[in-house]
């Protein structure tokens, strides 16, 4: 048996070669979807069973006689890592299961090219959880994004896409500029830009800190935090439903997984104050994106949205534990960072989950506006009940997963009254009242997402065509809602499986504390415990005992009719609530969040328009305008540029001249 | 660590909350139908209309999914759950351990969720808007009713229910200045919760005032009696949690069968005054603009989170 080392490079190395094999028959649909994306999807889950291995072994380091002559690559596995490929594994296999029956000919880029670009960018993920310096991390990182900007750009026949493409690789190289100068900071002048030389380092002061900012920028600018979040709703909704999925559930949590190595085991000192600055970021993040979600009306935009909710709300659980480790406090540490992976495992599954619905219904219907969608539940059952696990884990409803997390997090925030700071005792009050109502908002949002595209009537003819998903998408979407449903289920058992994470990262760990494997006490069971599965069973045992009873005394008949009209014969499904219509409240109540432009129609017009768009303020008060001053920079340059070879020649003697100054 | 009697008084609350649930709402109404001049409906009035639609046949759309049969029994599992949660006679309950206050609004959330999803799976106007008037109610009263539910949390240093009324009930009997804003805001969230004036009026048919009646519009036979059962249950709660955190003086403590028993006329008593109480704000205010819903939630809002601030501020 080789070391788990070993076995994640073996099976990264197997992804590669996957993706090479697709580059044999790029326009073969069948060999990709019927040899490469199975044998993927077996890989990924090998990953996290190696994963699962590695969560309780002793770090382990290896040089890789690769790379430049004096710059190995340096890997290493241990815990936090560990836990990652844990999540990369579990979505994967899913995502690649459903692949198979997804990836289609004629939509773009080749099949087997593809194939090339998808297993390359998971490889390039797994690589990123091992990389253990600078230099193999932003290979890996680089990797990635370029990957997956292939991806993205798949369907490159439309221009939005295309844009959608560019956007994200400028962003993904802004946050890769200070991905690469927080190392510089991190090194501490040693030269030495292994991940040990690091540690070794120990930076402080005024260093450390300039590296916490540059990592929060760089890893947030791939995470979707505000105001860094524009390229994130463009994306994603661009790319293949599990090319989305995979971004969504997986890519965005390796930006965690760095922010969490550099600031708890590069630095492994943080200041209190830094957390603060998280804390707000995420909170602002997460109620801005779910603010947002609630008026989208392509249904991939809203779960791209509701993606910089949940990283918010990341982030936010993130923020509380530099606080608790800032001060000293490292079992609420372990708490908040126990509910911070735990959200991370929860969203990988059920974002995955949900994307994955979406491509399905788009192959059923061609269509992704909710505008056009409606009574799919009936056409496509499967579908809409694994969508309505997602929709009550996603909503943070118990007995799901999400709310498994969401509890841990407020149980952390109600634990910072205790905090030696008088003003983060005032302020701490705010910030559970805005995770509230987050997770409150989610609901609203998710209950339009379903409502509109699973219920109610067809809003088009063509729906009453379509089919249930095929057996590989089936399997796909049954192995995430399962996930889901085990991870809701058995908190206490996820709980252990990360206690050696918070070990390693703040010192101690609550599982000790958890009340066996039945309920989740993160502190003192006296203090607060729960049960999903005890709840469940309770909940269902009532549910069934009402339907047996009420059968069993009124067999009472049921008869089908017309919805009831009112009195007005010619309902149609036009009438039912848009997307727009079910966003409409939450646009009213947060007004200021947009800006909104309104096309109103004249009087008299004969064919009445009326438009209205809610935009990103962001856009139009930070992006153009740096756009601009980029351009107008630009433009001061090619004043230089005369197209002239004198001119030219000109400036090499000039410089010329100059440098022999300098030399002399 | 779950003792016998501790699954006897679990199991007699929630039947006694199952079973006495329509006799509040009756009791409310009678109390209105009495201050608003009206000859009022006989107390067991909610009973009847239970038998009777239980007898009657269900008449579906032809677009209603399965979703929409099994709602009404989803609805009632997470209402009585939420009401097995809520200590009304004793503190030594076996389900408190498994769910404490953040699950509690959680049920409550879930309930809602089925209920918004069955008022559109119909996919007529008059089910969606109902569900939209419910959601947007809902996102702004659940985060009040966890910050009103936090603030006592933080005065007993407990999420768990049963523990947080056996701290309140033990304290010297003062008046809190957060407790007093949690209580506003409470008393403004369940008002709204409950679809009643002035958020929502329970016997109104205007189509365009209407929240959970419109969302209910499809519904008949039982599964109209399940989900106006839910109703009565969801309202039992709220009042419990209300007596719970503000009022907990008469609940038996740990497995105390005596006290239980005694327990039974103070729980009563207190209904019967927080009936008395319900009628009067319902007789004594108009009912508002679907608009001004949110301004109305926004201040309870903003009184709970005030409360929280308040206890973190004085009172430590």
């Amino acid at each position: 048996m080789a070391s788990p080392l070993l076995q994640v490079l073996a099976l990264a190395c197997a992804w590669i070669a996957l993706g090479a094999l697709g580059l044999l028959r790029t326009s073969s649909t069948a060999w990709a979807t019927r040899a490469l994306y199975p044998a993927g999807a077996l890989v990924g889950l090998l990953v996290a069973v190696a994963g699962l291995g590695a969560l309780f072994q002793p770090p382990e380091a290896l040089i890789l006689p690769l790379g430049l002559p004096d710059l190995p690559f340096h890997v290493r596995i241990d815990a936090l890592s560990a836990f990652f490929l844990v999540l990369l594994g579990v979505a994967a296999a899913g995502i690649s299961v459903f692949g198979c029956g997804y990836f289609r000919a004629d939509q773009g880029t080749a099949p087997g090219l593809v194939s090339f670009y998808y297993h390359l960018f998971l490889a390039s993920m797994a690589l990123v959880l091992l990389a253990d310096d600078a230099y193999f991390f932003m290979v890996a990182w680089e990797t990635m994004a370029l990957s997956s900007y292939f991806l993205v750009t798949c369907d490159h026949r439309h221009a939005q896409i295309r844009s959608a493409g560019y956007l994200y690789l400028l962003i993904a190289h802004i946050g890769a500029i200070a991905i690469l100068l927080c190392f510089g900071a991190l090194q501490g002048g040693s030269g030495d830009y292994s991940f040990d030389g690091m540690r070794a380092a120990q930076v402080s002061g005024a260093w450390a800190t300039v590296a916490y900012v540059l990592a929060l920028a760089g890893f947030g600018a791939k995470a979707g935090i505000v105001p860094l979040h524009v390229w994130l709703p463009e994306a994603h909704p661009a790319a293949p439903s599990p090319v989305s999925a995979l971004m969504s559930g997986v890519m965005l949590k390796t930006a965690i997984y760095g922010l969490l190595r550099v600031t708890l085991d590069l630095i492994s000192f943080p200041l209190w104050w830094w957390g603060v600055v998280a804390l707000a970021l995420g909170l602002a993040t997460a109620l801005f994106g779910i603010v947002f979600a609630a008026v989208q009306s392509d249904m991939k935009r809203l779960l791209a949205w509701s993606s910089i909710e949940n990283i918010g709300l990341i982030f936010a659980g993130f923020g509380l534990t530099l606080i608790f480790r800032g001060f000293g406090m490292g079992a609420l540490a372990a708490l908040a960072l126990t509910a911070t992976l735990f959200h991370c495992l929860n969203h990988a599954c059920y974002k995955s989950l949900l994307f994955l619905c979406t491509g399905s219904v788009m192959h059923a219907t061609s269509e992704r506006s909710l505008g056009r969608l409606g009574g799919l539940i009936h056409r496509m059952p499967w579908v809409a009940w694994c969508a309505l696990v997602g929709t009550i884990a996603i909503a943070g409803l118990p007995p799901s997963n999400g709310f498994a997390s969401e509890w841990l997090l407020l149980q952390a925030f109600l634990f910072t009254p205790g905090l030696p700071q008088s003003y983060l005792n005032m302020l701490v009050p705010v910030a559970a009242a805005v995770v509230a109502l987050t997770a409150a908002l989610s609901g609203y949002v998710m209950v339009k997402f379903y409502g509109v595209v699973f219920l109610g009537q067809p809003r088009e003819p063509k729906l009453a065509e379509a089919h249930d998903a095929g057996i590989w998408e089936r399997t796909g979407l049954a192995w995430l809602a399962m996930v889901c449903v085990v991870l809701g289920l058995a908190p206490a058992t996820v709980i252990g499986l990360l206690d050696p994470v918070t070990r390693a990262l703040t010192g101690s760990g609550i599982a000790g504390l958890a009340q066996g494997w039945l309920f989740l006490a993160p502190i003192q069971p006296e203090r607060a415990s729960y049960s999903p599965l005890l709840v469940f069973a309770v909940a269902a045992t009532i549910v069934l005992l009402a339907w047996l009873l009420v059968r069993l005394f009124y067999h009472g008949r049921s008869r089908r009719t017309r919805a009831w009209d009112c009195g007005f014969p010619f309902l149609n499904a036009r009438m039912q609530d848009t997307a727009e219509g079910f966003g409409q409240p939450v646009r009213h109540v947060f007004e200021t969040f947009f800006r909104i432009r309104t096309q109103a129609p004249a009087p008299r017009d004969l064919r009445p328009v009326y438009r209205e768009s809610q935009e990103d303020r962001f856009w139009y008060g930070l992006y153009l305008p740096v756009a601009q001053g980029v351009n107008w920079v630009t433009g001061l340059v090619t004043v230089l540029q005369r197209g002239r070879i004198s001119t030219y020649l000109t400036y090499s003697f000039a410089t010329l001249l100059l440098l022999l100054l300098f030399v002399g | 660590m779950i003792s016998a009697s501790g699954l006897a008084a679990q199991f007699t609350e929630l039947m006694l909350a199952v079973l006495l649930a329509p006799l509040l709402t009756g009791w409310v109404n009678q109390c209105r139908a009495w201050l608003q001049n009206r000859s009022a409906p006989p107390l067991l009035q909610p009973y009847y209309v239970l038998a009777k639609l239980f007898a009657k046949d269900v008449v579906l759309a032809h677009s209603a999914s399965p979703l929409f049969r099994f709602a009404p029994y989803l609805i009632f599992g997470c209402i009585a759950l939420a009401a097995a949660i809520v200590p009304t006679l004793g503190t030594d309950l076996p389900m408190n351990a498994a769910a404490d206050a953040i699950a509690l609004v959680g049920l409550l959330a879930l309930a809602r969720l089925f209920i918004a999803l069955a008022g559109m799976d119909i996919g007529t106007a008059f089910g969606s808007l109902g569900s939209r008037r419910e959601m947007l109610v809902g996102f702004l009263a659940e985060p009040a009713l966890l910050m009103v539910l936090f603030t006592a949390s933080l005065i007993s240093g407990s999420t768990s229910l049963a523990t947080i009324v056996e701290t309140l009930a033990h304290k010297e009997f003062v008046i809190y200045p957060s407790l007093a804003f949690a209580g506003v805001a409470f008393t403004m969230v369940s008002l709204a919760e409950n679809a009643r004036i002035p958020v929502d009026n329970p016997s109104t048919h205007l189509e365009l005032t209407m929240i959970h009646e419109a969302m209910v519009l499809e519904y008949s036979g039982r599964h109209l009696a399940m989900i106006e059962w839910a109703a009565s249950l969801k309202l039992f709660v709220y009042s419990c949690i209300g007596l719970a955190i503000f009022f907990p003086f008469g609940v038996a403590e740990g497995g105390d069968a005596f006290g239980i028993v005694m327990a039974l006329p103070a729980l009563i008593l207190k209904l019967a005054i927080g009936g008395v109480f319900l009628a009067l704000i319902e007789t004594l205010s108009a009912k508002m603009r679907i608009f001004r819903a949110p301004e109305f939630l926004g201040i309870a809002f903003l009184l709970a989170v005030l409360s929280m601030l308040v206890h973190v501020l004085l009172e430590r």
